[in-house]
């Protein structure tokens, strides 16, 4: 049995005698929350519902249930930091859970509903996680207080042992009975900065999940097995947009282990008593396909229409001055194109999901990463009310955005493949790399059309056309993101820049194509990151200016934060210009995303077969408030890596609508002999923290590809750099 | 590097035994999907003995110079992968044995068989070629010296070469390359008459 | 029926021979330390040891391993182990973690051959492992700490 043992953990919540929880949320379900200790009825009851963040255990130990999925990023460790925090807890006393869905409860404070994304978590559980923790800790020390006969106020806590001058001592478990039923206090005072203990400690807190991650004891959604489960493998259209005509399942269920065959909105799903006879099932499963309706098109002819779009006037989404009278009367006009193709986020562990259901109430667990969503979707699909339906988040292979779902795509299969095959059998429903990687949710395919002017060694004008899909429009998150006809994320990072330019547009294209697409790690970001800040270093180098000292002037003292990353990675890198100083060069570059700075210099050489190799990158980060240093700079690493492996050689392709790359052989990624070093600083800051998880992404690409043009080899205008294999 | 490659072959020899039957039944046959072979008959009309030779090695070629052959004799330490011969990822070495790096060894992937559910080609010895026996970027002619030279081919004589060719699992393969792979042209059966003819004729090679 | 010997415990399994021993692990063992990423020996996230040498379990038909001892991450023993587990447990190394028990099972097989690798040995070893997350740095950072562990 392990931490992370789903019945172990769903036991523990309904049973642990004297335990105490603490329930902190929104000011307006105050009034939900001021029974939260009452409502737990310790010997378990099958009707409570943990509307809790904080439970304490009678052995002490504090687990902190996280409403953010836990796929790498760190927020199991980060949200239980910052209750330690304020409960005084030693570190080797916390625990962290997935919370279970419940909207009313374990909302995201930015979305209104509960989901994990924008790299939010520590952003929105900063003052949510303290204040909780803040309320367990005056609890446990009021309960020793009356026990003792002794003040609150003269009482101490420190490394989970509540202490009072006379001698006295316990411990947190002692107390959690008492603690239990005591008030929860409305507005807990939080610890001053300089009173920290963990938040932004180095070393004083390591990832709660790390221990069992390195021993295969992690469960994940891949992991489940039941009773009677059914692995279900699903044959889904080779096109986007295709139907099922008809199918001939006779040599499946041929197959030894196959159980059957149904039909479901997504394809046609082979349902086996395991892994194996499900792939062998679907392998010799005839599907005629209607493709009738299907998108037919490749990403050649794609990218030919976006190219013709680029020269049309669009959707104004950023403009100052007036960029196209600058541009006329320039004596020289700097063009630059770029092309982005469809990305796929490949987490480790692909999608998948478990369900079972009685007809009667159903148990669905899977890396859910917008719980609110998708527990509506299952529940309306089984025709249950949303209250006999439960959800678990397990711990997830990675997402990068692909469990975010806008579609609920995944959520929807997992209920229909129950639903197919009656009650009672319960399912859990694999995807393969294959069916990943074909199976679209793609970054969108994307064009960016740049036009710019310098004079006297400045910038003086900026015109960039961005043609590519938006994934919100006509969806229902449509208006969290889309206002004026403008989908934010298309454009964010390219409707305004750091840089002072006093003629700018930015306009924008969505053309309508039928390949499904979302958010992949960092966004827009993805394709702006890289469009902008190839072309500033460009326009840069016309003017005759440094990379870096060119930057700085062109954010005037309106961009602080900005400047400061930059002026910190040159300071890390000792910056002298981008060479190249034996063959190598360095490339930089500085993005802001999801309010957080990030500035890199890569220092790159190409490599005898015409691979580029990124030796060293140096990256500063000001997230604000930096809550778990070393969390802060393994998603730098991995954000580089990630960010790299995908500039460098990352590409789906589309063959008259068909995806060509089939598996990572063909879908490059990133390898450990392509890893560069990586030296990380953190600015020291006072603001409120801001999210970690895609922050690091976005400059890795033009600092790579500056580089590159310093080396002699021009920025490369399409991406990926290398290409994939195929 | 001449004691591991006489210790292969002696692991080779091993192999053969366990798997004659197989062998002698596929010889003749190979997967379909390759180019053909000339019969050695068909070299008869060429009446000067070194020229035909020459012409049976140049046939041969088709052979050596096929991606099956041509993937894991690569110049440097990384092989060849696919019809199309890119570069094998992962990154994969020779290794001081031509059995892969400490921790990455061929046997890490590629088994005693093809396994074709997922294209993974395998054999009882897969490996690399020794660097001596590097063909990549080589043509024809310096492959036919460097195959006659004892002092990079493993000490065969003319006989030990056809004997290879002939029984070696590993060269056999190329001819039974497994589900998403062209087979080397012809049959393992053919392209060992060729070579013993070219023997036969004074193993002659092409002008370079 | 097929048996296998698996962590020192003989199954016998009524499953197609041509089963890759990923699946008999996970799906008919119940052993689920082992991961499924790519099933073509892409990602190495299926690393198992097979009479000791590392092997992609994905590609591995359970007929080729009848008779052999195999070594899941589960069923571990020794100092490379216990030296690799702890660097990886004190460095952090794990983000996802959907990929490390593969990435342990490398670890382990490229120590218990070479005892001191360099920089070049670990990318010769490591790099038929993918991480998605790109723990790369803390990977090859975590395989020094275990070797130097491994010399006291």
């Amino acid at each position: 049995m392990t931490a992370h043992d789903p019945k172990l953990s769903r036991r523990s919540l309904l049973t642990g005698a004297g335990a105490l929880v603490i329930g902190f949320h929104l000011p307006r379900a105050a009034r939900a929350q001021s029974g939260a200790g009452a409502a737990y009825r310790p010997g378990g009851n099958a009707a409570f519902a943990p509307n809790a963040f904080i439970r304490v255990a009678p052995d002490s130990t504090v687990t902190v249930l996280v409403k953010h999925i836990e796929f790498g990023q760190g927020p199991f460790t980060g949200l239980a930091t910052l209750a330690a925090e304020e409960m005084d807890a030693a570190w080797s006393q916390m625990r962290a859970e997935h919370s279970p869905a419940d909207v009313k409860l374990y909302a995201n404070l930015l979305f209104g509903v509960q989901g994990t994304g924008g790299s939010t978590a520590i952003a929105n559980s900063w003052e949510q996680m303290r204040k909780a923790g803040a309320a367990a800790r005056v609890m446990l020390v009021q309960a020793a207080a009356s026990a003792w006969k002794v003040p609150a106020g003269e009482i101490t806590v420190s490394e989970g042992i509540i202490s009072h001058a006379s001698g006295k001592k316990g411990s947190f478990g002692e107390f959690a009975e008492a603690a239990a039923k005591l008030p929860v206090p409305e507005n807990p005072p939080l610890k001053p900065a300089s009173a920290y203990k963990l938040i932004g400690k180095e070393g004083a807190v390591k990832r709660l999940d790390s221990a069992d991650k390195a021993r295969g004891k992690a469960q994940f959604t891949i992991d489940i097995h039941a009773p009677n489960m059914l692995t279900v493998v699903v044959a889904r259209p080779p096109r986007f947009g295709g139907k099922v005509a008809s199918f001939d399942a006779a040599d499946t269920l041929e197959v030894k282990g196959v159980v059957d065959v149904k039909q479901i909105g997504s394809g046609v799903a082979v349902y086996a008593n395991g892994m194996w006879p499900a792939l062998k099932g679907r392998e010799v499963l005839k599907v005629t396909w209607d493709e009738s309706e299907a998108e037919k098109r490749g990403s050649a002819e794609l990218i030919a229409e976006y190219r013709k779009l680029a020269h049309e006037p669009g959707t104004v989404a950023g403009s100052h001055g007036d960029a196209e009278a600058a541009l006329a009367k320039a004596d020289k006009v700097i063009e630059a194109e770029f092309v982005f193709p469809y990305l796929a986020h490949a987490p480790m562990e692909p999608l998948d999901g478990y369900l079972e259901w009685d007809g009667q109430q159903a148990l669905a667990r899977f890396g859910s990463q917008f719980q609110t969503t998708e527990h509506q979707t299952i529940a309306t699909i089984l025709g249950l009310p949303l209250e006999k339906v439960s959800l678990e988040t397990m711990l997830a292979g990675g997402s990068f955005g692909r469990r975010a779902q806008v579609s609920q795509h995944l959520a929807a299969e997992l209920a229909m493949a129950a639903k197919a095959i009656g009650p009672n059998r319960p399912v859990k429903v694999v995807w393969t790399r294959e069916d990943d990687l074909a199976g679209g949710y793609y970054r969108p395919l994307f064009v960016h059309r740049l036009r710019g002017a310098v004079k006297d060694g400045k910038i003086v004008a900026w015109a960039n056309h961005i043609v590519g899909q938006s994934f919100f429009l006509g969806t229902p998150f449509e208006a969290m993101v889309v206002k004026n006809g403008i989908d934010a994320t298309a454009v964010e990072g390219a409707n305004e820049i750091f840089y002072e330019v006093p003629d700018f547009r930015c306009e924008v294209h969505n053309p309508k194509v039928g390949v499904p697409t979302l958010w992949w790690r960092s966004v827009g970001h993805t394709h702006t990151g890289y469009a902008v800040e190839c072309f500033v270093d460009e326009l840069l180098q016309a003017a005759g200016q440094d990379p870096l000292q060119g930057r700085l002037a062109m954010m005037g003292d309106k961009h602080t934060r900005a400047a400061a990353v930059l002026r910190a990675v040159g300071e890390m890198a000792n910056w002298k210009g981008p060479g190249p100083v034996d063959g190598r060069a360095r490339g930089v570059a500085v993005v802001e995303s999801f309010s957080s700075f990030v500035a890199q210099i890569a220092e790159v050489s190409m490599g005898p077969d015409g691979e580029p190799k990124v030796h060293k990158v140096w990256c500063a980060v000001d997230c604000g408030v930096a809550v778990n240093p070393d969390v802060i700079r393994a998603q730098m690493e991995g954000g580089i890596g990630f960010g790299l492996g995908h500039a460098l050689y990352g590409e789906i392709t589309l063959d008259q609508g068909r995806p060509v790359q089939t598996n990572f052989h063909e879908y490059r990624s990133l390898r450990i002999h392509e890893m560069p070093e990586v030296e990380v600083k953190i600015i020291a800051s006072t603001a409120a923290p801001t999210g970690v998880g895609e922050p690091g992404v976005p400059p890795i690409g033009p600092a790579v590809a500056n580089a590159l043009a310093a080396l002699g080899h021009g920025r490369p205008r399409q991406l990926p750099v290398k290409g994939g294999t195929v | 590097m001449r004691t591991a490659l006489l210790s292969a072959a002696a692991g080779v020899g091993l192999c053969i035994a366990g798997t004659a039957l197989t062998l002698a039944q596929s010889a003749s046959q190979s997967q379909p999907g390759g180019a053909s072979l000339r019969p050695v008959g068909s070299f008869s009309n060429i009446t000067n003995q070194r020229d035909r030779s020459v012409a049976l090695f140049n046939e041969m070629g088709k052979v050596l110079t096929h991606p099956r052959c041509m993937n894991c004799h690569p110049a440097a330490d990384r092989p060849r992968q696919g019809d199309i011969r890119k570069l094998h990822e992962p990154l994969v070495v020779r290794g001081k044995d031509g059995h892969g790096a400490a921790g990455l060894h061929c046997s890490a992937c590629h088994g005693k068989q093809n396994f074709d559910p997922a294209r993974i080609p395998g054999d009882g010895h897969w490996a690399l070629a020794p660097a001596s026996m590097a063909w990549e970027g080589k043509a024809v002619a310096q492959i036919c010296e460097q195959l006659k030279d004892q002092n990079r081919n493993g000490s065969r004589d003319l006989a030990a070469l056809v004997r290879h060719v002939t029984t070696d699992t590993l060269v056999l393969w190329a001819w039974h390359p497994g589900r998403g792979r062209e087979p080397a042209p012809g049959t393992a059966a053919e392209f060992g008459a060729l070579m013993q003819a070219w023997a036969d004729t004074g193993a002659a090679c092409p002008a370079s | 029926m097929v048996s296998l010997k698996v962590n020192g415990t003989t199954h016998n399994l009524d499953i197609d021979e041509e089963t890759p021993l990923l699946w008999a692990i996970r799906d008919n063992i119940g052993l689920t330390g082992t991961k499924f990423g790519c099933g073509i020996a892409q990602c190495g996230a299926c690393t198992v040891f097979v009479d000791g040498q590392a092997q992609r379990s994905c590609v591995t038909p359970v007929s080729a391993v009848a008779g052999s001892e195999i070594t899941t991450i589960e069923g571990l023993a020794g100092k490379e182990a216990e030296a690799v587990q702890a660097a990886w447990t004190s460095r952090d190394v794990p983000q996802c973690g959907y990929c490390q028990s593969g990435q342990v099972m490398s670890a382990i097989a490229l120590l218990k051959e070479n005892k001191k690798p360099t920089d070049r040995d670990i990318d010769l070893a490591m790099n038929g492992n993918i991480c998605r997350c790109a723990t790369y740095v803390r990977i090859r950072a975590a395989i020094h700490d275990a070797a130097r562990a491994l010399e006291i």
